[in-house]
């Protein structure tokens, strides 16, 4: 057995929740980062790059920890994010899900199975108490997030005085397209890991441990970030062919990362958390592929190859909206997507953003079902995403090709410790 | 569907065609292009073009701006005035590409950093004949003033029509007389969306004339056409839907009216380039592709197949009013376009009912789909003609 594949060997399982996640939470105050490789419970935590993480099968990011895992984590290369209505269950019970929830995250970050037994092993009449897709293979970076949905905080749980003002119903945004099916969710689960399979594993895992106190309601697959999240991951492309995410916050800017993505210590039960915005945004990739390479680069205001803003430079350069070319016209077209969702056009306002590439089959028209799912974190989406989505929804002259149809926000509190699941800041 | 031939051909530049064609076999490399390819250093003081000639063809110059101020790059004639090719707005650090098919010939190459004088850096360049066999005949810029020249004469005759419909149309709504105002609504907007660019390209008038109930945003008056059709087609609308008052009414009917009118003002004195025209006939199919072969125009009164005919039929003005043009460069996309103009025209002509169209939620899932994949069709070799006319 090497030390980087997950087993469902009982002797792992012992190292697991409990002792070794306080070693790790030490541990996690040493690397900064919080990206401890190697698996748990062998002795020999070393600290992984993020390079070496994006490549490396074996990177394990701990459950525990200030901070939720997959926020800043570096991003991963794929995606399993589901949303859950809570069925006909009390508070307690809703407590107990949470702490059932943590308890398997923590063991499948750690590569480990979702119970204690493991896929193959256990009692022999009774179902394991892991699916099993992912014996054998590498964590691959798992990280596991959860969050709250405003509907959480209605009369069913007595949590209605818990519910923070951040926490907002989205407002209708202009040519929001929303579907019923692919909107809301009391609670939501984000999987992101470099290996599909067990990004899904996850989700499967914790859907299963939810039946008859959650279901799911919508789900999502995402393919390839589309955001870097660290200044050592190279800028990914979005379906529209161009890099994403080049202005993206990222986890070095420790000091735009404290003010612009986590909730202060005055924020009560919140406190070290984050808000969670996620859209589906169907892109029309049929109508972008057939407009001209000159209307691409006005949409995006960025060129396409190298990514620089077209006032010049490279990818990296920032951008100067007021440069004028023929005509005393801006370089950057006013319209321009990278103009409307710079920090500068919106009194600094940034979010971290962490969406992935979809493409769910096609639709009855035989045009790809392909898109973006986006995704950010902030500290006050009442500050960040909404001015800012209502200035692009209004201008951008990237809309043309979007369609808004999905749409959740939730609040994803400070990471968990052994004996304090998630969230158990809301039963205190 | 007749048409069912392989597309490849449309994805492939001319130039590479040309290439296999002339040398007979199946390129290796992928990376070789039929086109001469020369790369051109834009410094504060200096113009370097890598070579002094180049074979008669697709030349691709690809400008590199190492200076620090916006560039420009200009391929002029041996007269050293008239511009055959430009490229313009290189940001410092940018690279971009000009694509021409040059004749042989005397040329000269310049840059003009700053975007400012006679440029820096002019250079004799040459053209050496290559033996490909291209005409351009004709008198191209006589042509380009025809079409302009049609084009704006069309653009005004169709919003003259507006306006008089419009104010029939209003004036039944307002009368009450929903069965007259229903009547005129879909007749009525083909001759706005026949010119739909041209409407839109004025960023004040279409969100007040032509914004969807989805498009709104919170707390924001809900005017123009898709406000009316609603209240005349109230069985569509949601539970709780109460009709419009009168008085809303009349001010909605005014408020399109007056609209109509400032529109009818902003067209007298437009003029529209060559690439402007081709990009016009493209951006109304890709309203079609957008908006109506998926039958969210018209939410409530389900006419979209009038609109679907509108904006082919005013794509089809642009592209007859270029295909001239067209022919000469490219005979062999004009075909193309001509035959998937007919083919989805045979498609629209399927739905006609009387003087007009069957309802869109009357079409079965295969006939959309049908739509959708013609649309696609002739999307495809249109989006070229830009590209191949301004060459």
């Amino acid at each position: 057995m090497t030390n980087d594949t997950r087993t469902d060997d009982r002797r792992s399982d012992d190292t697991t929740a409990e002792r070794s996640g306080l070693s790790r939470r030490g541990l996690f105050g040493l690397v900064g980062a919080g990206v401890v490789g190697g698996a748990v419970g062998f002795g020999i935590d070393r600290v992984i790059t993020p390079e070496a993480s994006a490549s490396g099968a074996a990177a394990v990011y701990p459950f525990y920890g200030e901070h939720q895992a997959g926020i800043v984590t570096p991003a991963q290369d794929r995606l399993h994010f589901a949303a859950f209505d809570v069925g006909a269950i009390g508070r307690e019970e809703l407590a107990e899900l949470l702490a059932d929830w943590s308890y398997a995250a923590n063991r499948m970050t750690a590569g480990l199975g979702a119970g204690e037994f493991g896929a193959a092993s256990g009692p022999y009449d009774s179902p394991p108490d892991d699916t099993g897709e992912a014996l054998d293979l590498p964590p691959a970076g798992l990280t596991i997030t959860f969050g709250f949905g405003p509907t959480l905080f209605d009369d069913r749980f007595g949590l209605a005085s818990k519910r923070p003002a951040a926490l907002i119903d989205l407002p209708h945004f202009p040519g929001d397209a929303l579907v019923d099916g692919l909107v809301g969710g009391d609670l939501c689960i984000q999987a992101c890991s470099d290996d599909p399979q067990v990004a899904v594993h996850a989700i499967r895992n914790l859907s299963r441990i939810a039946f008859g106190r959650a279901s799911l309601r919508w789900s999502q697959l995402g393919f390839g970030r589309t955001s870097s999240t660290t200044r050592a991951q190279a800028t990914p492309r979005n379906l529209f062919g161009f890099k994403d995410g080049t202005a993206n916050l990222r986890a070095e800017d420790t000091a735009k990362v404290d003010s612009q993505v986590w909730v202060a210590d005055d924020g009560g039960w919140m406190a070290g958390g984050s808000y969670l915005v996620s859209r589906k945004i169907r892109m029309t990739i049929e109508t972008w592929d057939r407009a001209s390479l000159r209307e691409q680069e006005r949409v995006v205001g960025r060129t396409k190859g190298e990514g620089a803003p077209l006032s010049g430079g490279t990818e990296f350069t920032e951008p100067d909206f007021a440069l004028a070319g023929r005509g005393d016209a801006p370089l950057i077209d006013e319209a321009a997507h990278v103009r409307l969702a710079h920090p500068g056009s919106n009194g600094g306002a940034a979010m971290l953003r962490r969406g992935y590439n979809f493409v769910d089959g096609n639709d009855e028209l035989g045009r790809l079902n392909a898109g973006l799912f986006f995704i950010c974190f902030q500290s006050d989406p009442r500050e960040q995403f909404v001015p800012i989505q209502l200035k692009l929804a209004r201008n951008d002259a990237m809309n043309e090709y979007l369609r808004h149809v999905g749409s959740g926000i939730f609040a994803v509190p400070a990471g968990a410790s052994a004996g304090r699941p998630i969230g158990a800041g809301l039963f205190d | 569907m007749t048409s069912r031939r392989p597309r490849m051909a449309a994805a492939l530049g001319a130039g590479v065609l040309a290439a296999l064609v002339l040398s007979g076999c199946v390129a290796n490399d992928p990376q070789a292009e039929g086109s001469a390819a020369l790369s051109v250093d834009s410094s504060g003081t200096e113009c370097a073009v890598s070579e002094s000639t180049a074979p008669s063809g697709n030349v691709v110059f690809t400008v590199s701006n190492s200076g620090d101020a916006v560039t420009e790059f200009y391929l002029l004639a041996d007269d050293g005035l008239r511009i055959v090719g430009e490229v313009e707005n290189i940001g410092p650090g940018i690279e971009r590409d000009l694509v021409v098919q040059a004749r042989p010939g005397d040329y000269f190459t310049v840059c003009k950093p700053g975007m400012l004088g006679a440029g820096v850096g002019k250079t004799a360049f040459t053209v050496t004949d290559s033996g490909k066999d291209f005409e351009l005949g004709g008198d191209l810029e006589a042509q380009v003033d025809a079409a302009n020249a049609n084009y704006s004469s069309y653009v005004k005759d169709q919003v003259e029509n507006l306006v008089t419909g419009t104010e029939s149309f209003a004036a039944a709504y307002t009368a009450g007389d929903d069965d007259l105002a229903r009547s005129l609504y879909a007749p009525t907007r083909v001759f706005w969306e026949r010119i739909e660019t041209v409407a839109e390209s004025f960023g004040d008038l279409d969100p007040s004339m032509d914004l969807r109930e989805a498009d709104l945003e919170e707390g924001q008056d809900w005017t123009g056409w898709h406000a009316i059709e609603k209240d005349l087609w109230p069985a569509e609308a949601e539970a709780g839907f109460t009709a419009y008052t009168p008085e809303k009414r009349a001010a909605l009917a005014e408020r399109l009216v007056s609209d109509t009118d400032s529109l009818y003002a902003s067209v007298q004195d437009l003029e529209f380039t060559l690439d402007q025209q081709a990009n016009g006939a493209i951006g109304l199919l890709d309203e079609v592709a957008t908006g109506k072969v998926t039958g969210e125009e018209e939410f409530w009164s389900h006419t979209d197949h009038w609109d679907f005919q509108a904006n082919i039929d005013g794509a089809s003005v642009l592209y007859a009013g270029i295909r001239d043009i067209l022919l000469e460069k490219d005979e062999e996309l004009a075909a193309q376009l001509d035959e998937e103009f007919a083919e989805l025209q045979s498609l629209l002509d399927a739905q006609r009912v009387g003087d007009g169209f069957a309802l869109y939620t009357e079409l079965s899932d295969d006939e959309i789909r049908a739509f959708s994949d013609q649309v696609n069709a002739l999307g495809e070799p249109l989006s070229r003609l830009t590209g191949v006319l301004v060459l």
